[in-house]
């Protein structure tokens, strides 16, 4: 029996693993104790794309993030003038003005050794939607493809591309880890930013019950259906509440935004941080 | 077709979520569903799972790339069993067929298992049309053919009747003593039905597969009124979706492990039943004439658009329903049509038409959780994206955005985006204008918890109806960067 598997039908994501495990840039880290000329010789360049509502809403959490890869002695740049990856157009089929500004981006981080996104909903739609939205250009999906292999969403980044579980934070106080749900289904990062939850000094984690089901924020589908999606944050904060913990840890401020938002209406006190803040010990509490 | 009620979504959604007793009963869909999928999986191990998801998918996906083939394959073998196979373009001439067979058969009684296509069709309102009394056999499919509603879950239609909804209308249509105990409920409906299963001349039936190979009708159920109706009454009409049709009895293996799993947690449904035919000469029992109705209704639309051929791949489990926390919020009549849930959003566009069911590719957050639930891993997320890129694509019509959003705000969002200059034009604005309308007594804003807990403008009052909302921050990131980050020790 012949069978006919068309390209179309090979999630983006398996497609993607395969070119990342052949991925030439992926640094050597030192084990011997005299690694320490080569850890300068071999020092991870990374260029954030910073994500529209981290740029305009919440920079503390670009701020975090640069401090931490920094301490980690990464070598961050920060290409001027991005602004959207064109999640909100793709999502609502804008497919042309989302290439508009897809294509603003392959310019942007055509040099880039790695794009830090510290958002794994942003992440994906540069590693596994871009590749879709130019799937008739040659051309732009060759640059689509290059720059899907070098994106890696901030704790991906970490665990993945530095080898590390271990940070080096301390945190003072409980911590529960909302998994955004294209963190989790689209770039496939599970149990990375819960190690690295589990491993920071003096925060004690706790897990989540029900953490996989979607918060409700879900881009326009929050407004333009207001009572769904405010039932499901109502679940996800009854949850996360359930836990005890004094403080809420996701990878995607927009999710953090959605939840807060209703903690916020409910006069809860509950801490919401991006994992980045939590990483970060100077920024804990900005 | 039943009535198209896919407009109604917003509303009916609206009301919907606020019933206490389709939260409960939604609950127990999450929870037992659901939950019982999960354990299976545990089981056999994920891994042995994926193998087995792998293979129903190429074989989905191949069957659908040969689908002619195989339909005249089935139509041939049929034939040679002594059936009789019949193509109908769509619910008009299917029900024609039946309603040709009425007559010319002088049936006066039909009973019939579960069928989701027979829905599509309305086929129940036809015959009740033609004078001939039609029964539903399935349990759940009863209860709601008494209630006169719609399947409420694919698997589960009557998920939402309490049992005290139940014997209520036992007791109104059936005239049984009230009763509070299940098993007693069932056992009324049973001696109902009883009579009506040898009174029949008429059984209809879906099919979960169709065999090729072997000419093949497969029914799985758990109460053997699938049984009943394909071999008591005199002729057996088996209707079902021209995509049903698998390669071979080997191919079928790995559907019934998949589907009671991913259905309602069983291993294996209480009966498997695979009809060829009709009764032979040397049969003892079995129905004299056996007819197959293959029907199209749409499905060729879905064949022929490459981004969406997938969701003929479906096999009715409704594991996407129970992990849907769109579908467990708001249930599954406020869907408007016979599919609901994930699947249903991009079933129902392609065959009552995208611009009846526009409400209905909206209706997710694209979490992918239905992607991860479904045995087939049908890429639903993507298939929902490509729909609402049909109708961004399509120009509005009597001033009723079809999108998401509408097409000015996309473009004039994809404008300011692609201009930093213009982004922090806007950008100093709307930080000026949240200033004075937060310093004014007599503004549609005000602060409160953390951020902006009244905003009275068009869609930010959405969010603010139960949600605080965050202000924009003093300074961007970009700023931040330029004045503190940059160039620690030259780096660019």
């Amino acid at each position: 029996m012949t069978v006919c598997y068309p390209n179309h039908a090979i999630h983006p994501l398996e497609a993607r693993i395969d070119h990342r495990n052949a991925d030439p840039r992926r640094p050597h880290r030192p084990r011997t104790g005299f690694g320490k000329a080569l850890l300068v010789e071999s020092r991870t360049q990374a260029d954030l794309f910073v994500t529209c509502i981290i740029d305009q809403i919440y920079p503390q959490v670009g701020v975090s993030v640069v401090r931490v890869l920094r301490k980690l002695g990464v070598a961050v740049g920060f290409p001027e003038g991005q602004t959207c990856c064109g999640q909100p157009l793709y999502n609502t089929g804008y497919t042309e003005q989302a290439r508009r500004l897809a294509r603003r981006v392959l310019d942007g981080f055509r040099d880039s050794t790695y794009v830090v996104v510290p958002s794994g909903s942003c992440a994906a739609m540069m590693a596994n939607f871009y590749p879709e939205l130019f799937r008739d250009d040659p051309e732009m999906l060759e640059q689509a493809r290059t720059l899907s292999s070098k994106v890696r969403e901030f704790s991906q980044f970490l665990t993945d591309v530095l080898g590390m579980d271990d940070a080096g934070a301390t945190y003072d106080g409980s911590v529960t880890y909302h998994p955004s749900c294209h963190l989790l289904r689209e770039m496939g990062v599970r149990n990375g930013p819960i190690r690295l939850l589990e491993n920071v000094r003096g925060a004690e984690y706790r897990e989540l019950p029900n953490a996989e089901v979607c918060c409700g924020f879900g881009g326009t589908f929050s407004v333009k259906y207001p009572h769904i999606s405010e039932g499901m944050v109502a679940d996800k904060v009854a949850n996360v509440t359930s836990t005890g913990a004094d403080t809420l840890v996701s990878c995607d401020m927009s999710c953090l935004m959605n939840i807060e938002g209703a903690l916020s209406r409910q006069g809860s006190d509950m801490r919401v941080r991006h994992l980045a803040q939590v990483l970060d010990d100077d920024g804990t509490h900005s | 077709m039943p009535e198209v009620k896919t407009r109604d979504f917003p509303a009916a959604s609206a009301v919907s979520i606020l019933d206490p007793q389709i939260r409960m009963a939604l609950q127990r869909a999450g929870t037992g569903f659901d939950g019982g999928r999960r354990e299976c999986i545990e089981e056999v191990t994920p891994q042995v799972w994926e193998e087995w998801r792998e293979q129903a998918r190429q074989t989905k996906l191949h069957t659908l790339d040969h689908l002619d083939y195989y339909l005249e394959m089935l139509e041939e073998r049929v034939s040679a069993n002594g059936g009789q196979v019949h193509f109908a373009a769509d619910a008009a001439e299917a029900n024609a067929i039946v309603a040709d067979l009425v007559r010319t058969r002088g049936v006066r009684i039909a009973t019939k298992s579960k069928s989701m296509v027979s829905e599509e069709l309305n086929l129940n309102h036809m015959l009740e049309s033609i004078g001939v009394d039609v029964y539903e056999t399935d349990l759940g499919e009863y209860i709601i053919q008494l209630a006169e509603e719609t399947p409420f879950h694919l698997v589960a239609p009557a998920l939402h009747k309490s049992k005290e909804e139940v014997s209520r209308l036992f007791t109104e249509k059936l005239g049984v003593p009230p009763m509070d105990d299940i098993n007693a409920l069932a056992a009324a409906a049973r001696e109902a039905l009883r009579q009506r299963f040898l009174e029949a001349d008429l059984g209809i039936s879906g099919a979960n597969f169709l065999v090729a190979e072997t000419g093949t009708l497969v029914i799985i159920t758990n109460e053997g009124n699938g049984r009943l109706c394909t071999s008591a009454p005199r002729i057996h009409v088996g209707i079902t979706g021209m995509e049903k049709v698998i390669p071979s009895v080997q191919d079928l293996a790995v559907f019934l492990r998949l589907l009671p799993r991913s259905a309602t947690g069983q291993r294996i449904t209480s009966y498997v039943s695979m009809v060829s035919g009709p009764r032979k000469h040397d049969d003892e029992d079995g129905p004299e004439e056996f007819h197959l109705i293959v029907v199209d209704n749409g499905r060729s639309r879905m064949l022929a658009d490459p981004d969406l051929r997938e969701a003929l791949m479906c096999i009715r489990c409704g594991a996407c329903l129970n992990i849907c926390p769109v579908y467990q919020k708001v249930g599954g009549h406020a869907y408007g049509w016979v599919y609901p849930g994930p699947i249903g959003s991009i079933v129902s566009p392609m065959l009552v038409g995208l611009d009846q069911a526009s409400d209905l590719p909206q209706a997710s957050s694209l979490c992918g959780a239905c992607r991860e639930a479904c045995p087939i891993r049908i890429d639903i997320p993507r298939m929902l994206l490509h729909l609402r890129h049909k109708l961004a694509e399509e120009p509005d019509a009597g001033g009723r955005a079809k999108g998401t959003m509408p097409r000015p705000i996309a473009n004039g969002f994809a404008k300011v985006m692609a201009n930093p200059g213009l982004l922090s034009a806007t950008r100093k604005f709307a930080r000026a204008a949240q200033a004075m309308l937060l310093g004014s007594p007599i503004s549609p804003l005000a602060r409160g918890g953390r951020g902006i807990r009244k905003a009275g403008l068009p869609l930010l009052s959405k969010w603010t109806h139960s949600r605080d909302l965050p202000e924009i921050a003093p300074r961007s990131f970009g700023e931040i960067w330029k004045q503190e980050l940059s160039n620690p020790d030259g780096e660019r």
